[in-house]
């Protein structure tokens, strides 16, 4: 009965309706409400299921002491200095890929001569795991940020690499058409037309090469170093500190998912002309 | 041309080239002759497949000159070594006079589809040719604003192509293939891809277009109604391997509007091209104009 009253109300005075009235419509909840219900969940049955003892807390840390590890981390003053150090190494390897990879990938999709004699190694290299490369560039380059740096670059090359060489063998004859037409030669094609073709690609490389070389920085670190947020996750691990391990994880998280959305960003300036993406 | 040649003899000619050694006075060339054109191709299993035998044809100057023909006659390889997009042919053509070895600036393309730089905006597109050519950016800015204008694109510089319809970035193609100022404007079905009604307005937009800019066209299609709606002359082209099998003047009066649909005498000329393509073992599409 109190429906049928209520509703010719709310018909006859829709922007009227009050706070009450607009929660009585039923809305699905949005998404991102179970993908936040399902990460507190997880948190939940870790806390349940490390405090009443069911998994060892040397295998799992107890989830509300990580917060503490974290502030822990940030009040001992060299969170700052290892978090840059690891960005460096990251950044310095990423800009190595991505310079080398844009000009070995242009000479190979430009020259016939220069694919025929580096494709098939670059394909055999591209099928080997690089970071089983990681010891012995801390032998050629040394203890120090340059061994991080040479495993940053060394895997983030590839998807840059690969992705600059698809992107600019994908060029639309038609429009190189254009240009020829006009006598254009080849550096004017590759200015004006394969360049600017081939940079969606380029960007889905660049964007995953960002991943790889703070994966690479970190890997760097395990194998042989005196600080950085690797560095300091061997550190912890070795002291059976797990909470301490998880608060660097959490922030090496941050730090991926910063450096993601930076890229999108760049991505979204650059290339203003195709439909969104991700 | 023979009749050119007869109502202006050249100067000179009689008198002075032997006395003076200047051997030879050029008559005024046509903008393109090609005699004896053939190309075969090899294909992948290397056999090889003749394209075009035995062409010859000529377009004066000022000329708006169609080529129709059955799909895959050779239409586009035609169009395509005029603008010295390929070689590997036998015969000889030239432009304006000088044999076509490579791409020359006298002539501005519109290929079958706009081809627009995604990235740029439409302005930037028409611009091209002057940054490939190194001729002075504001003239080039000047000039590709007018030729927007004449092709009916005021308002729409700063738009990406992917913001135009199909038929809007065929104009600014057009604009484009006329930057450079060239004397020849070659169209490899330009409007093949649109729908019927805008093909329609593109025709006699082109028409007019062709008119104002005083350019000599050279048109490859398969629609006959709109070679014999656009053309001086229309070129009935064969079945591969293709060759001129008909020259067919329209003398229908310019400008014309799409009401000439409705005159005999296009009707009789589309009629007869359309018995000259059947005869030949070809099928082009009829597509009549609409009103």
């Amino acid at each position: 009965m109190t429906i049928q009253a209520d509703l010719p109300a709310s018909i006859s005075a829709p922007r009227t309706r009050t706070l009450a009235a607009r929660f009585a419509v039923r809305r699905p909840p949005p998404d991102w409400m179970a993908t936040v219900l399902l990460v507190l969940g997880a948190i939940g049955l870790c806390q349940v299921l490390v405090s009443s003892g069911v998994v060892s807390r040397y295998v799992m840390p107890l989830p509300s002491s990580i917060p503490a590890a974290l502030a822990d981390l940030v009040n001992s003053g060299t969170l700052a200095d290892n978090v840059l150090t690891t960005l460096g190494e990251a950044a310095c390897g990423f800009a190595i890929a991505a310079c080398l990879g844009l000009m070995l990938g242009a000479l190979v999709a430009e020259f016939g001569i220069v694919e025929r004699l580096l494709y098939p190694y670059l394909v055999a290299l591209q099928t080997m795991p690089k970071i089983a490369l990681a010891p012995v560039l801390l032998v050629w380059f040394g203890f120090g940020l340059g061994s991080k740096i040479a495993v940053a670059a060394v895997i983030s090359l590839f998807p840059i690499l690969v992705n600059t060489i698809a992107g600019l063998k994908s060029t639309d004859p038609g429009r190189l058409d254009v240009l020829r037409a006009l006598g254009a030669g080849r550096w004017d094609c590759f200015r004006l037309v394969r360049l600017p073709n081939a940079l969606p690609f380029v960007f889905s490389g660049l964007s995953t090469a960002v991943m790889f070389a703070l994966t690479g920085a970190i890997v760097g670190e395990f194998v042989g170093a005196t600080k950085g947020l690797g560095y300091l996750i061997v550190q912890a691990n070795s002291q059976m500190d797990i909470p301490q391990v998880f608060a660097v994880v959490l922030i090496l998280a941050a730090l991926g998912t910063a450096a993601f959305a930076a890229m999108q960003f760049c991505r979204r300036k650059f290339l203003y002309w195709t439909p969104k993406e991700e | 041309m023979k009749g050119k040649l007869l109502r202006f003899p050249p100067d000179g000619v009689a008198s002075g080239s032997a006395v003076s050694g200047l051997t030879h006075v050029s008559p005024v060339a046509p903008a393109i002759a090609v005699r004896g054109l053939a190309k075969s191709y090899a294909t992948k299993t290397g056999d090889a497949v003749q394209a075009l035998a035995q062409m010859n044809f000529e377009v004066a100057t000022g000329e708006f000159v169609s080529i129709v023909g059955p799909s895959g006659c050779g239409k586009t390889t035609v169009m395509r070594i005029l603008a010295g997009l390929v070689d590997g042919y036998s015969g000889s053509v030239s432009i304006g006079g000088s044999i076509v070895h490579g791409p020359t600036p006298e002539i501005g393309v519109v290929f079958q589809d706009a081809n627009l730089m995604p990235w740029r905006t439409v302005l930037a597109n028409v611009m091209l040719p002057g940054e490939v050519l190194r001729l002075d950016k504001r003239l080039c800015r000047e000039r590709a604003l007018s030729l927007l204008s004449l092709v009916g694109l005021s308002g729409f510089e700063d738009k990406l192509p992917g913001e135009l319809s199909g038929g809007m970035r065929q104009r600014a193609a057009i604009a484009r293939a006329l930057l450079h100022d060239p004397k020849i404007l070659l169209m490899d079905e330009p409007f093949g891809a649109l729908d019927a009604m805008t093909r329609d307005t593109m025709n006699v937009e082109l028409a007019r277009i062709a008119a104002e800019a005083g350019k000599t066209v050279f048109l490859i299609t398969h629609s006959i109604a709109e070679s014999v709606f656009l053309s001086d002359r229309v070129l009935v082209m064969s079945n591969r391997p293709g060759r001129i099998i008909e020259t067919i003047a329209i003398d229908l009066r310019r400008p014309r509007s799409l009401d000439v649909v409705a005159d005999p005498s296009f009707a009789a000329t589309v009629l007869r091209i359309r018995r000259l393509l059947e005869r030949d073992g070809g099928s082009a599409s009829t597509v009549t104009l609409a009103h």
